[in-house]
């Protein structure tokens, strides 16, 4: 069950991490795509970071919808709107279920339509798709998030810069796929699955 | 008198989001014509909160919304669900697109006629 604890905690691995991560990011975006992934989602998780401290004793609709509001107005590329309306549809969904396995199964819904991807077209949905399945059997584990993150290597890019290079979008890692791992690691560490 | 609907131009620099209204302006003196351009803070990109202003500031009711990239489509989304106004997003060649709807709005022909003339234009 997510609780605003274990976001907070979420949010705060994740800020670390894109700390961490942010040049090569930025690196795996530069020949697919703008090179500004790790920057973007820099300014993002600054946002958030200082949107979720300025919250008083905050509801778990209010911290995702703070996370939401943030990661659209301060990430700028691609992964704005699509983390955004992510965080969006749990907010909005929150009240009803508390299930990672539900939650998350809805933000991806949110994301393939927003975005128009779906499996298999070199984007975060190729990590966020299998991750959904393996919370619904109980499976989740950071060697399958990585896994599928690493899976993005061998496909040919459909959507966004990295589709206008095609077949030649082979042999690189998709940004979004990565910052999606990151996302789901730090979701494990905080104890979002125990 | 200003005209009912409006245009607003959506692009991740914002000097295009500047640029092309002045083109517009030319062919469409009676059409409120607003832009977006660039992230919060001007650098390349789109912002939603940016996107949400430029509806605001239109004076027409009704929007025909023209854009460049894919990314700024889903800023757009984001921006039209969160807005009162009534937003139609065009999938067409961003400035022969968007010019092609001021000219027509100008001239007082119908959405629906405009709509037929940009099928032709759609690239994305």
């Amino acid at each position: 069950m997510i609780t605003v604890e274990i976001v907070d905690k979420w949010m705060e691995l994740f800020y670390q991490k894109i700390s961490e991560q942010k040049a090569y990011l930025s690196e795996l975006d530069t020949p697919i795509g703008d090179g500004d992934h790790g920057n973007n989602m820099m300014r993002g998780m600054q946002g958030v970071k200082d949107g979720l401290a300025k919250l008083s004793e905050p509801d778990l609709k209010l911290t995702f919808k703070t996370i939401a509001m943030s990661l659209i107005s301060k990430v700028g590329g691609a992964a704005g709107p699509l983390y955004g309306t992510a965080f969006l549809e749990m907010a909005k969904n929150c009240e009803e279920t508390q299930e990672p396995a539900e939650l998350f199964k809805l933000a991806l819904e949110g994301i393939k339509k927003r975005g128009g991807a779906t499996t298999g077209d070199k984007t975060m949905i190729d990590v966020w798709a299998p991750v959904v399945d393996a919370l619904a059997a109980a499976s989740l584990s950071v060697e399958k998030v990585k896994e599928a993150a690493e899976g993005t290597r061998d496909l040919v890019a459909k959507k966004g810069r990295a589709s206008y290079l095609g077949e030649r979008s082979v042999g690189h890692l998709d940004p979004g796929a990565v910052s999606s791992q990151y996302l789901f690691e730090s979701f494990i560490a905080a104890g979002g699955i125990k | 008198m200003t005209k009912k609907i409006g245009i607003v131009i959506v692009s991740h620099v914002p000097e295009v989001a500047m640029g092309i209204p002045k083109l517009l302006e030319q062919v469409a003196a009676d059409v409120s014509i607003t832009f977006a351009g660039g992230t919060d803070d001007n650098e390349i990109g789109t912002s939603a909160g940016k996107i949400m202003d430029a509806f605001e500031h239109n004076e027409a009711q009704e929007l025909l919304a023209f854009y460049d990239l894919g990314s700024s489509k889903m800023n757009l989304e984001l921006a039209v669900e969160m807005s009162d106004k009534k937003v139609n997003i065009y999938d067409v060649a961003l400035i022969e697109g968007a010019y092609t709807a001021a000219t027509l709005l100008e001239a007082d022909v119908t959405l629906a006629d405009i709509e037929q003339q940009l099928a032709p234009l759609k690239i994305k």
